[in-house]
C-alpha cells in the first residue's frame, strides 16, 4: 500500500506525517523534540502530563493526543509554552513528595530532568504535603504513591505490554491515585513482576527495584550527563507482545 | 583609595550546613573572592548580629521561630537575597516530617522510638518552639535568587556570586541545574 505523506509545520520547520499519527509522532520521528513526560513511544498516548502542549493558532492541544492534520501551523518552542510548561512542572512538584536529594531515582528522575530543560529554580507554589500511601509489600517492587504524577505509564504498560493489568488510577482531583489490581490491593499480591515493562517504566521514583539502590552514584547518573530532551529523541517503541 | 568591599550575610536554617562546607570548597579562590567581599554576619565568622549587607545567603528551610525571626532580620539588611540549596528552596529532607503530624514525630523520636532511654519531648524554655511543618524561605519572605543543589557546588556558588559583585543580574546555566 503507499503510504501517503502529508506535512505540517512546527516552529516554521516542515515535518512530514503519515494517516494516523499524532503530532508528538510526526515530531519524534522527525527528531523534533516536544517536551513529554507522559508519553513513551509504543503504548497508548493518554494525554495526562499536559507538558507537551503546543498551540495551533489561538487554540492549546496535548500534542501526543493530537492527530496531524495537513497544513497546522505549530508553535511548539516557545518562551510562552515553555513558561507554562514549566508552571506545570512545578504543579506536580508540590503536589507530591520530590525531595530529589532522598530520593533513589535522582538523576534518573524525568520529573527532575524536565526541570532542569526547563530552567526550573524553585517550586513558586505552596506545597501540598499529602500524605499517601507507601506499599513496600513485594519482595521486588517498592511503590511510592508520594512521589506517583499520575502519568499512568505503568498501567498502560502494564494492560499493553505486560498484559497484565496491574495497575490502575483511581479517584479524582486531588484523590486520585495509583491502584494495584489484587485480592489486598497489595503489589506482593499481583503478579507483577521486576522485568516487567510497568515495574519499570516510572519516569519518577514512585516504582522502584529493590536490591539495585545507588549502584550508579549521584552525578553519574542519566541526567547528570545528558537533558531529556536528548533522551527523549532516542526513545525506542516498545514492542507489544502482541505485535 | 581601595573600593569599599561587597558585605556578605550568611545563616543556615533548618539545613545541615553542607551548603556552607560547599561554599568553602571554593579553596583558593577564596582568597581572591575576600578581595571583593567581606563577611558580616555568618558561621564563617561568628558575627551573631545581621548589619545592613549586600548579600544574603540562605541556607536551610525554617522549622521554628528562631529561624522565622533570623530570616526576618537577613531580609531587613540584605539589599540581595538568595535562596541556597534543597533545604531553603523546598525544605529540603527537614521537610519530610511535613507528611506526618508533628506530635507523632516527636512521640516516635523521643518517646516510643527504639532504643529511647529517659523518653521525654524535650521542652525546656531556651528551645525555640517547632513550627507545625517545614517550610521553603520563600514561604516567609521574598526572595531575590535561587540557588538549587543539595549542595550547590563551589563553582555554582561563585556563578551566583561574580555578576552581584559588578551590579549584574545572575543567571545560573542550564547545564549546571541540578537538585541532588
Amino acid at each position: 500500500m503507499q503510504t501517503i505523506h502529508d506535512t505540517i509545520i512546527i516552529d516554521g520547520q516542515e515535518i512530514p506525517f503519515t494517516k494516523g499519527q499524532t503530532i508528538m509522532d510526526a515530531a519524534l520521528a522527525a527528531r523534533v523534540y516536544i517536551p513529554h513526560l507522559c508519553h513513551y513511544p509504543g503504548l497508548t498516548p493518554s494525554g495526562n502530563c499536559r507538558l507537551c502542549t503546543v498551540d495551533i493558532g489561538s487554540k492549546s492541544v496535548a500534542a501526543c493526543i493530537t492527530p496531524a492534520a495537513a497544513g497546522q501551523e505549530i508553535s511548539n518552542n516557545t518562551s510562552a509554552l515553555n513558561d507554562a510548561r514549566k508552571s506545570i512542572t512545578q504543579m506536580l512538584f508540590v503536589e507530591g513528595d520530590h525531595i530529589c536529594p532522598s530520593c533513589e531515582k535522582t538523576g534518573n528522575c524525568k520529573l527532575q530532568a524536565m526541570g532542569y530543560y526547563l530552567g526550573m529554580l524553585d517550586e513558586h507554589f505552596p506545597q501540598f504535603y499529602q500524605h499517601r500511601e507507601v506499599d513496600a509489600s513485594h519482595a521486588r517492587i517498592l511503590l511510592d504513591r508520594g512521589r506517583c504524577i499520575l502519568c499512568d505509564l505503568c498501567v498502560r504498560a502494564s494492560r499493553e505490554v505486560d498484559k497484565k493489568n496491574v495497575f490502575a488510577i483511581a479517584g479524582r482531583g486531588t484523590e486520585a491515585h495509583l491502584i494495584v489490581n489484587s485480592s489486598t490491593g497489595k503489589l506482593a499480591d499481583s503478579n507483577i513482576e521486576p522485568g516487567d515493562l510497568a515495574a519499570n517504566i516510572c519516569p519518577v521514583g514512585a516504582i522502584l527495584i529493590k536490591e539495585q539502590g545507588y549502584q550508579v552514584p549521584i552525578g553519574q547518573r542519566i541526567y547528570d550527563q545528558h537533558t531529556i530532551q536528548e533522551t527523549g529523541l532516542q526513545e525506542n517503541s516498545v514492542k507489544k507482545n502482541d505485535d | 583609595m581601595t573600593k569599599p568591599r561587597i558585605k556578605i550575610a550568611t545563616t543556615s536554617l533548618a539545613g545541615c550546613f553542607g551548603c556552607h562546607m560547599s561554599f568553602l570548597d571554593m579553596d583558593e579562590r577564596l582568597v581572591t573572592l575576600f578581595e571583593r567581599v567581606e563577611f558580616n554576619c555568618s558561621p564563617f565568622t561568628d558575627i551573631k548580629q545581621c548589619e545592613p549587607c549586600d548579600i544574603g545567603l540562605i541556607e536551610g528551610g525554617v522549622c521554628n521561630a528562631e529561624n522565622v525571626q533570623v530570616l526576618r532580620t537577613f531580609r531587613a539588611n540584605c539589599t540581595t537575597l538568595i535562596a541556597v540549596g534543597a533545604c531553603a528552596i523546598n525544605g529540603g529532607v527537614p521537610a519530610m516530617r511535613n507528611y506526618f503530624d508533628l506530635q507523632d514525630c516527636l512521640r516516635e523520636v523521643y518517646l516510643t522510638g527504639t532504643g529511647v532511654t529517659n523518653p521525654q519531648i524535650p521542652n525546656d524554655i531556651e528551645l525555640p518552639l517547632l513550627l507545625d511543618k517545614v517550610y521553603p524561605v520563600s514561604g516567609v519572605v521574598p526572595i531575590d535568587y535561587y540557588l538549587p543543589g543539595c549542595p550547590p557546588s563551589a563553582d555554582e556558588f561563585l556563578q551566583m556570586l561574580e555578576p552581584l559583585l559588578t551590579g549584574k543580574k545572575p543567571l545560573l546555566q542550564k547545564l549546571h541545574l541540578h537538585y541532588d
